[in-house]
């Protein structure tokens, strides 16, 4: 590395100064030099985020850990305990074999009341909303496909409308005791147990939270009623 | 930077005994002229203000600034990799070949950035969510580059840190100012607190992409406004 490579000469001079001889030309610096400030710099650079990476990524998976544990919290009404289950090989298992990576295989909660009472099954779900994928955490009873909540972990939908499936109480209020498949109504009907009154200004959004819910239930539904059948063990 | 006349090898000896090359001061072309310190802060914050004078960094303008928390913390990462990536690029402006500079400050740049990131989804997730992609895209905000080529470059690091710091609150402020208006009047609240009550109906136009625009012009006329006033007042002064 050349220090003062490129410092000329002043290039507008005050009164004594002096032109350089002729014999000073630019110097060519060589590619080698050019290549080793990157490959150096780039070196540097790298370890650095490497090791605040390294840093910082406990404390970001266990904020990413308690923020699913608090989902499972919310939407199976505050369960005892739960279980984790792991879908391998087109089945539930609780303990996957191994050689697979646990954190990359889809997952489902199974939750319980104090006194060991089956509650219901959390899983997560992501389609596109309005504007992005929209992603829920989806509790119901796998037995009758009732709901028991759901829980927007991430939305990027219009803010002030579509974003009301997340702000909206009295939107998420309905879901609780109604029956998958659903469907989308205009008019509040409190008498059909698959009808949900979508949002005004957010009908799309409100329709992708109700097409995600059922879509969970259909794929989850059976995988969690083979489960059970097949004792739990 | 401006173009050099022939630029002389450090290496290079003593073609003429005590006249060439010549010693200090240390000459940069280009250079920003002497400044106290206090100057080259206060630049960043009013007479050059990033958004508001020199109208960089509009994506993150327009973006984050949808509620005051996140145009606070966008200003604050954006001020953090300003400071960061001056004093590097200024501690290294001796060793860096001219050629490849550019190339070199975007690395210090998207070190600083990357740090930046990690740092905030560590300690402010749900900010971090919110910024979403506008925190990794600092890396294009032409206000890093900018101060990297046209300041850090050439200049010790103290002078380097002190543009950085006007820069950033300069640029923190402006966008303050706007996720300010923009939530109060579209959310009705402030920082996440009720201010304007229930009664008041939120102007959701406010929080969506219009009209961050639409503040943002008003802000750069009550700019225009105050300035021209100034103006005005210093002439009838001068009369």
């Amino acid at each position: 590395m050349s220090p003062h490579a490129h410092h000329g000469p002043p290039s507008a001079p005050s009164a004594n100064a002096v032109t350089p001889p002729a014999t000073a030309k630019a110097p060519e610096v060589s590619s080698w030099k050019l290549l080793a400030t990157l490959a150096i710099g780039g070196a540097a650079a790298g370890l650095l985020v490497v090791a605040v990476y390294k840093a910082t990524l406990p404390t970001i998976e266990r904020y990413a850990a308690a923020k699913e544990a608090g989902a499972v919290r919310e939407v199976l009404k505050a369960p005892a305990r739960w279980d984790t289950l792991y879908l391998q090989k087109g089945a539930l298992t609780k303990s996957p074999t191994a050689g697979d990576d646990r954190k990359g295989l889809p997952k489902a909660y199974v939750g319980f009341d104090a006194s060991g009472k089956r509650l219901g099954a959390a899983v997560t779900a992501q389609e596109p909303g309005f504007q992005e994928e929209v992603l829920l955490m989806i509790g119901f009873e796998p037995s009758s496909g009732a709901l028991i909540g759901f829980k927007v972990l991430d939305e990027k939908e219009t803010p002030g409308l579509g974003d009301k499936i997340e702000r909206d109480t009295s939107f998420g209020a309905q879901f609780p005791g109604r029956i998958a498949p659903l469907k989308g109504v205009r008019t509040r009907n409190t008498t059909d147990p698959s009808q949900v009154q979508t949002i005004t200004g957010a009908t799309i959004s409100s329709r992708a939270v109700i097409r995600i819910i059922n879509h969970a239930v259909e794929r989850w539904q059976p995988l969690l009623l083979a489960y059970e059948k097949g004792g739990a063990q | 930077m401006t173009t050099t006349v022939a630029p002389v090898p450090a290496t290079a000896p003593d073609l003429i005994p005590g006249v060439w090359p010549p010693a200090a001061p240390e000459f940069v072309p280009g250079a920003p002229p002497p400044a106290p310190l206090w100057a080259d802060t206060w630049r960043g914050i009013a007479k050059e203000n990033p958004v508001l004078v020199q109208m960089l960094g509009m994506c993150p303008t327009m973006a984050v600034t949808n509620v005051l928390a996140n145009g606070i913390a966008m200003g604050v990462a954006t001020m953090f990799v300003l400071v960061g990536s001056g004093l590097c690029v200024s501690l290294l402006r001796k060793y860096i070949a001219h050629e490849v500079r550019i190339t070199s400050y975007i690395l210090i740049i998207a070190t600083f950035v990357t740090l930046a990131d990690l740092i905030l989804a560590a300690s402010f997730p749900e900010i971090s969510k919110a910024l979403g992609p506008f925190i990794p895209l600092i890396v294009a905000n032409c206000l890093l580059l900018g101060r990297a080529e046209a300041f850090a470059a050439k200049v010790g690091p103290v002078r380097a840190v002190a543009d950085g710091m006007g820069m950033g609150i300069g640029f923190t402020l402006s966008l303050a100012a706007m996720s300010a208006v923009r939530e109060l009047l579209g959310r009705g609240s402030l920082l996440g607190f009720d201010i304007l009550g229930a009664r008041w109906e939120p102007w959701v136009f406010m929080v969506l992409p219009a009209g961050g625009f639409f503040t943002l012009g008003l802000l750069l006329i009550t700019v225009a406004w105050i300035d021209e006033l100034r103006r005005k007042r210093r002439m009838v002064a001068a009369k």
